[in-house]
């Protein structure tokens, strides 16, 4: 039964209102359509009402002074009037106050401004009172955000929008008095300071004193808010998929606001915000582009001058050059000799397309993505274990949990939106759990942080479950009712001591004990687990565990608990979901079943392969071996992306025919014989899905430059070539053909994802909300359990020695997207980071003698590159991180190729290295 | 790739923000010694590093930073929010050894503290000595008043404040009653019979009311209403004393510190054992070193005794703003925060310290306990005149000859108190009147015959606060006075809301005029009471009324 709503009922400027749970008086007048003025409020999740503007005070009987609308709640019988002289005078006097100081209207910084829209409203132009002296605090110092406290009003929305709801800590209300105004850390500029420039900020301050850059006059500083347009779409760089409103000017991307979707809440990171001028980088790929005879193949060429070793090309000609070169090859070496690699950054129609394409022109599986480089050893753990890859609550529900673990995941960096809630739930009060090999930014907001020996994941895991079991932590209910394999599981961990076990993760036993209780006796415990994990050669094994210590603490299919993997990409899920995998068609359809061949086969008309298709290294490996001749790339960077990048260049090198397809020429593209220029993001309209499972519609907000096409009419014009008779004329077609065969996408429609914007599946009507949490009963395996599997702890495949003595792990940047394609060509982001470096403890260092921003050269058994040093002390003293966004110093020319041999994702997280410091 | 202009020219080569100084993160540990990393003690320990460094270093905020695990931010925001903490940037110079504060408040200003203030800064030279102008320190019956890096000056001239400054600069003890004297002389047995059970909490509350004791820090809540109250709270609940007395003319809480504390301390015990209190945090204000000093002796000696355990009252020390006194902020300032104040409701017997029901009283109201017990409420009672109650203990300077504390009846007139404290000064006659420190407003001397008490001054547009009383004569200009007064709540104002941060600032400008824009000061005025949060704001208008009221000519010269 749900517990009765309690409303109050009240009397509001002589008729009878009703406020809502929780509701202030702000809140009912806005209902009942008024909006009282406001600045310091900013009604959004997240958001407590501070009452300090004193711009929305309205008069209640009974009290000597006004009261704040804002933060005041109805009480019963409470008579309030909004529009007594008092209240009336009151509001237009703290307009014309703030006026009196405000820069002039017609040079101010948002013309658009919250402060002027509610100035305007009371009449007040001007103002009685003499301005102060002029206020010059100003700071430029940032790429992407201007300060001009000349308009700030001191609302401190600012400080809470950085401390609430971002948890970045970094903006404070220095000062007391008529001084009092925001801070960066310890007054420093803002470049200077901790911002990570998430803009949440800029987009809270209702006068102007914080503005994106991009919109207001770099030397008068004059500027708006105001837009012709607002598309609503996704955000294109990570799963987090934050929705977005592209403010549109004069046919461009003026700047970048957050939307209230279900991930994020109205939040967004520097990328999201700030990092979308790449779309119109002068090094866009705007023309077909054939390469020029004789012209050797390498990473050799300016991508900005693509002709010197291309010709220009029409339409017509590229796409019969590219499909006839794929053709030719396949009739002369037969189908296998031509792969594909679709790509996690298109929408799933495109994804869908593709694999589709690859499936029935060349009747073989031989498709793939960078699935395979992130999480394909979580899915393959996830799908043996509950039988589901998918994540089974979605990150906010960090909020609702009592403990959490975050382990080899960097959230704040890499899900930085994520990472917001899981802040804000320490905050709460909720224990939050990080294990990782560096000490990442999580770790100040964490109750433990166990930085463990790199690759020892299952150690530390089997040690923290041998302690619930042994103290009897269990949730002996869940594991007798929901799984199966609890004996040999209990077996296995009797010998996985603490004591054990802390020789090899690096962790005392008592730290392992004190993190394991604290998750075992937490309600509601839920689990992230990043890249960390999962790039391993034991990445199964180490999600197995992840899903065993779930299991046996019973958590979950409740809200606020549950496994969560981090997917990377925007669209990674919805890529694997659409069958962007080589085992399996769309929904995770495995290939080898001969009722899912014959599903698919129904549908698409032509036979299939029964035979799992090569992963993305295998492909490599085979080209480099002279199987596959011909290769079909569609927004992927294998050329950076592939651990032991030399080897795969040179793969991708000896191929007869590479066709690319990209927005930029990338290093892969550098290495193809024809090059299609495709749409970026806001240049086209598709639905994506995110790490929650939620679907989102993407639409274009931009036209795109030249001759470029979108993704899914490249690949439907190559089909045709191949001779597929494809006559798909709009996403939505393709949508309904993928809905049609995809269960997971009952009741999910192109119309409903046009008219909600987000959907979460699974959903069980067409009119109500999808799932965010599953398997409250039951999970989807052939006995409806889950299954435990021991694990026994493995080394990394390669371990450091004398001559190799320092781990070298790499990963992502806040700043950079991947292989930097399209981050690196973004102003902002391109200025915050503009170089590569590696980070090594300063101790590290100092043993090196190296100083911080030398040039070091760090190689493994496979190759070197040269960059500058980095003082991070997050790096344990044998530590190197190198993020592998950097063509210039390509961190995955050291990576292991080595794989899982579950997953058969590579061990991106662990390579012996040497550091070999360039003397001046 | 291309290379946009505002490409940093370097690689990043560490991460965001300031490093951690690793000798500045032990230089800090050292210091802090054994203080637990509580966040609220976080204004103590920017106190032990001000006091051993004379300034606070970027590289030391960054290390408690990192200790406290908040942002830099927070540290720097409650630092920079305090008059008595510098904050030290990495290209800043430290300040000088010494600091000269000078009052510049009312009642010192009115002898001279801001020609002194001018003298000494020609006098000194700035990179051996700092010569500050401060609010009200306290001392008001001895202006005007320097204070010289803890040693008061009183009285001070030119050369009196540059021979101290030549000798040894740290305060006194006062020289107030110990705990074995008090103890001999019957003190403390009221307390133990109260713990024995002997008298009821329900006993002492119906005693307090009948005598009719109110809260004397300024808003004269009825003390017996107030425990009544915090007790109808769930337990565990807390008990916060003000000693922030920062009401510019206001002095007579130090003056019973510094004589008898613990008939302070006593009667604080009482009214701790009252309302069950887990703790007693008793906020007194920096610029009372002495009575700090004293205090914390006499509290160490009280938990030597078994008289409470120990830890049992947390001494805290204010920084340097006036704006704590105000309970909600002194709360918040408590809990280590910038002394913001805070919205009410919830008021704090609810929802106070900590988010727990508490008590807060002020000093001057619990050393009135012990008499009101042990003598009865209606010998406390009928000490009144005019209808009121009680006694007061009057904070009188100015222009009178004998300005000091006068413990004299709730009710009693202004003209009485001149009488009291020796009638007016040589060549002074009197003119006006503030019967409440900065804030209660301005009377002229055609009203020094109505009587001061809670309320009795409402339809004047005035009230008697901390019963401070300032008097002036036929020789201060009153405008100038409002404008002193002003410039007072401009700098105290903590900012946080329009009406206070930017109507002070407006306020002062207009009357900085030679003729004051009548009509929109009492526009603003009543924006400024109405709209304000708390107090400050709310009352910063009552001296410009009083002058538009009694002394128009004055403003409109």
């Amino acid at each position: 039964m749900n517990a009765p709503v309690t409303t109050i009922a009240f009397t509001l400027d002589g008729r009878t209102a009703i406020a809502l749970p929780g509701e202030s008086i702000w809140d009912v007048t806005r209902r009942m359509g008024e909006e009282l003025p406001h600045l310091c409020h900013r009604p959004k999740t997240g958001y407590t009402p501070d009452g300090n503007c004193r711009a929305c005070m309205v008069e209640i009987d009974g009290e000597r002074v006004l009261a704040p609308s804002c933060n005041r709640k109805p009480a019963p019988g409470m008579v309030v009037k909004t529009g007594s002289d008092r209240a009336v005078a009151a509001r237009k006097m703290v307009m014309e106050l703030l006026v009196a100081d405000q820069p002039m209207r017609t040079s101010t910084h948002d013309a658009a401004s919250l402060l002027w829209r509610f100035a305007t409203a009371q009449d007040v132009a001007t103002s009685r009172f003499p301005a102060r002296e002029a206020h010059t605090r100003q700071d430029l110092s940032h790429p992407a955000m201007a300060v001009n406290l000349d308009a700030c009003i001191a609302c401190n929305l600012c400080a809470r929008a950085c401390r609430d709801v971002q948890v970045n800590d970094v903006i404070g209300m220095g000062f007391r008095g008529e001084h009092h105004a925001p801070i960066f850390d310890l007054d420093d500029t803002m470049a200077d300071s901790t911002c990570v420039a998430c803009g949440e900020c800029v987009e809270a301050c209702p006068t102007g004193a914080l503005m994106p850059k991009s919109i207001v006059d770099a030397v008068t500083q004059a500027g708006s808010r105001g837009a012709e347009q607002s598309i609503n779409s996704v955000c294109p760089f990570c799963g987090v998929g934050c929705q977005v409103s592209f403010k549109i000017r004069d046919g461009k991307i003026a700047y970048v606001e957050g939307r209230d979707g279900p991930a994020n809440e109205s939040r967004l990171c520097v990328k999201g915000r700030f990092g979308f001028d790449y779309v119109v980088s002068p090094e866009r790929l705007t023309v077909p582009l054939i390469r020029k005879p004789g012209m050797p193949k390498g990473v050799n060429l300016d991508p900005a001058n693509p002709l010197t070793h291309f010709r220009e090309a029409t339409w017509d000609e590229a796409l019969a050059f590219a499909a006839g070169g794929m053709k030719r090859i396949a009739q002369a070496n037969g189908g296998k000799a031509v792969a594909g690699f679709g790509s996690a950054k298109c929408s799933n129609e495109e994804a869908y397309l593709f694999q589709k394409l690859i499936r029935t022109a060349f009747r073989h599986n031989n498709v793939d993505h960078c699935t395979r480089l992130c999480h394909a050893s979580s899915v393959v753990a996830l799908m043996e274990g509950i039988g589901s890859g998918a994540v089974t609550a979605p990150f906010n529900d960090a909020l609702k949990a009592d403990a959490i673990i975050i382990i080899g995941a960097n959230p704040t960096e890499n899900h930085p939106v994520a990472a917001t809630y899981v802040k804000q739930a320490a905050k709460q009060g909720a224990k939050l759990i990080m294990m990782d090999p560096r000490g990442t930014a999580m770790k100040r907001h964490a109750a433990h942080m166990l930085q463990l020996r790199p690759g020892t994941d299952v150690a530390l895991l089997n040690a923290m479950m041998h302690v619930i079991v042994a103290e009897g932590l269990i949730d002996e209910n869940f594991i007798d009712r929901r799984t199966t394999g609890y004996a040999a599981l209990k077996a296995h961990l009797a010998t996985q001591t603490p004591e054990a076990m802390s020789v090899t993760c690096g962790i005392s036993p008592d730290a392992i004990r004190a993190a394991a209780r604290d998750f075992a006796k937490a309600e509601r415990g839920i689990i992230f687990w990043g890249m960390g994990v999962s790039q391993h050669t034991h990445g199964t094994d180490n999600a197995r565990c992840l899903i065993s210590l779930a299991m046996l603490t019973g958590n979950v299919g409740k809200p606020g608990t549950g496994l969560h993997p981090l997917r990377g990409q925007n669209n990674v899920q919805g890529a694997s979901d659409a069958g962007l995998i080589p085992m399996v068609f769309p929904d995770y359809a495995r290939v080898g079943v001969e009722a899912n061949r014959r599903k698919f086969e129904t549908l698409w008309g032509v036979p299939l392969d029964p035979e799992p298709g090569l992963t993305v290294t295998e492909i490599t490996d085979a080209a480099a071996r002279g199987e596959i001749r011909a290769m079909y790339i569609m927004g992927e960077n294998p050329a950076m992306s592939d651990p032991d990048v030399t080897h795969a260049r040179a793969a991708l090198a000896s191929l007869d025919h590479l066709v690319v397809q990209d927005i930029f020429l990338t290093e892969t593209a550098m290495l193809a014989d024809v090059v299609l220029p495709a749409t970026a993001w806001p240049e086209k309209t598709g639905t994506v899905t995110n790490t929650n499972r939620q679907v989102q519609m993407g639409r274009k907000a931009v036209n795109p430059p030249g001759e470029v096409r979108e993704d899914w009419r490249i690949t439907v014009d190559i089909a045709n070539r191949l001779g597929l008779g494809w006559t798909y004329t709009d996403p939505g077609e393709v949508f309904a053909e993928m809905a049609s065969a995809m269960p997971s996408l009952t009741n999910l429609t192109w119309e409903r994802l046009e008219r909600e914007s987000t959907v979460t599946y699974p959903v069980k009507g067409p009119d109500v909300a999808g799932e965010a949490v599953v398997f409250h009963d039951t999970f989807p395996t052939d006995d409806g359990r889950a299954q435990l599997k021991p694990v026994v702890y493995r080394p990394s495949a390669e371990l450091t020695d004398a001559d190799y003595p320092f781990v070298l792990t790499t990963g992502r940047q806040l700043e950079h997207w991947h292989t930097g394609a399209m981050t690196r060509r973004a102003s902002v982001l391109d200025a915050l980071e503009p170089h590569p470096t590696a980070a090594l403890n300063p101790k590290a260092l100092e043993r090196l003698g190296v100083r911080a921003g030398d040039s070091i050269t760090v190689e493994t058994r496979r190759g070197a590159i040269t960059l500058a040093a980095r003082a991070d002390s997050a790096c344990q003293e044998d530590m190197i991180f190198i993020p592998f966004a950097y063509a210039e110093a390509a961190a995955n020319l050291l990576t292991n190729p080595a794989i899982d041999p579950d997953g058969k994702i590579p061990e991106f997280k662990v390579a012996a290295a040497r550091v070999i410091p360039n003397l001046e | 790739m291309k290379t946009p202009e505002t490409r940093r020219k370097q690689a990043r080569i560490k991460p965001k923000g300031r490093s951690l100084d690793g000798q500045a993160l032990a230089e800090v540990l050292a210091l802090l010694g054994d203080h637990p990393l509580r966040r609220d003690l976080l204004i103590e320990h920017l106190h032990v590093t001000q006091d051993r460094y004379g300034h606070l270093a970027a590289r030391h905020l960054r290390a408690l930073a990192e200790l406290h695990r908040i942002g830099q931010a927070e540290v720097f925001e409650v630092a920079s929010f305090y008059h008595h903490f510098d904050i030290v940037k990495e290209n800043e110079v430290p300040p000088p050894a010494l600091t000269i504060r000078v009052c510049d408040s009312l009642s010192c200003a009115m002898a001279g503290g801001e020609q002194l203030a001018d003298a000494l800064a020609t006098l000194t030279d700035p990179a051996h000595i700092r010569v500050q102008r401060v609010a009200c320190v306290g001392r008001c019956a001895m202006a005007p008043v320097a204070i010289i890096g803890q040693k008061p000056v009183e009285q001070a001239t030119p050369e009196s404040v540059l021979v101290a400054a030549a000798g040894e600069t740290t305060c006194t003890m006062p020289l107030g009653i110990r705990l074995d004297a008090y103890r001999g002389a019957g003190g403390y047995g009221l307390l133990e019979r109260i713990r024995s059970g002997a008298l009821t909490e329900d006993t002492l509350i119906v005693t307090l009311s009948n005598a009719g004791l109110r809260g004397l820090g300024g808003a004269g809540f009825p003390v017996g209403r107030k425990w009544q109250s915090v007790r109808s709270f769930p337990r565990p609940r807390l008990m916060t004393v003000n000693g922030d007395e920062g009401e510019p003319g206001t002095f007579k809480d130090r003056y019973h510190l510094e004589r008898d504390p613990h008939r302070f301390l006593e009667g604080m015990l009482i009214a701790a054992n009252a309302i069950d209190a887990e703790r007693i945090y008793l906020y007194m204000r920096d610029e009372y070193p002495g009575v700090i000093a004293l205090l914390r002796r006499e509290i160490a000696a009280l938990e030597g005794v078994g008289l409470i355990n120990p830890g049992y009252i947390e001494l805290r020390r204010g920084a340097g703003a006036y704006i704590c006194g105000e309970e909600s902020a002194m709360i918040e300032s408590i809990e280590g925060k910038r002394g913001l104040p805070r919205q009410r409701p919830p008021y704090i017997a609810e929802v106070g310290l900590f988010g727990r029901p508490t008590l807060n009283h002020n000093v001057e109201t619990l050393v009135w306990l012990r008499d009101i017990l042990e003598k009865g409420p209606e010998w406390f009672a009928s000490q009144g005149v005019n209808g009121a109650k009680g006694l007061r203990s009057w904070s009188v300077s100015g222009r009178v000859r004998s300005p000091g504390v006068i413990i004299a009846p709730a009710g009693i007139t202004a003209r009485n108190l001149i009488i009291r404290a020796g009638g007016m000064a040589d060549g002074h006659t009197f003119k006006a009147y503030l019967p409440g420190g900065a804030s209660g407003g301005i009377l002229p001397a055609s009203h020094g015959d109505l009587p001061l008490d809670f309320g009795s001054l409402t339809d004047h547009g005035c009230f008697v606060g901390s019963h401070a009383v300032v008097v002036l004569s036929d020789k201060d200009d009153m405008a100038e006075a409002a404008r002193n007064l002003m410039r007072f709540f401009k700098h105290e104002s903590c900012g946080q809301c329009t009406p206070c941060r930017v109507g002070t600032e407006k306020a002062l400008t207009l009357m900085q005029a030679p003729r004051w824009n009548t009509a929109l000061l009492k526009e603003l005025s009543a924006v400024m009471m109405d709209a304000s949060i708390c107090g400050l704001g709310q009352a910063a208008p009552n001296p410009v009324l009083s002058v538009l009221k009694h002394f128009p000519e004055e403003a409109c010269a």
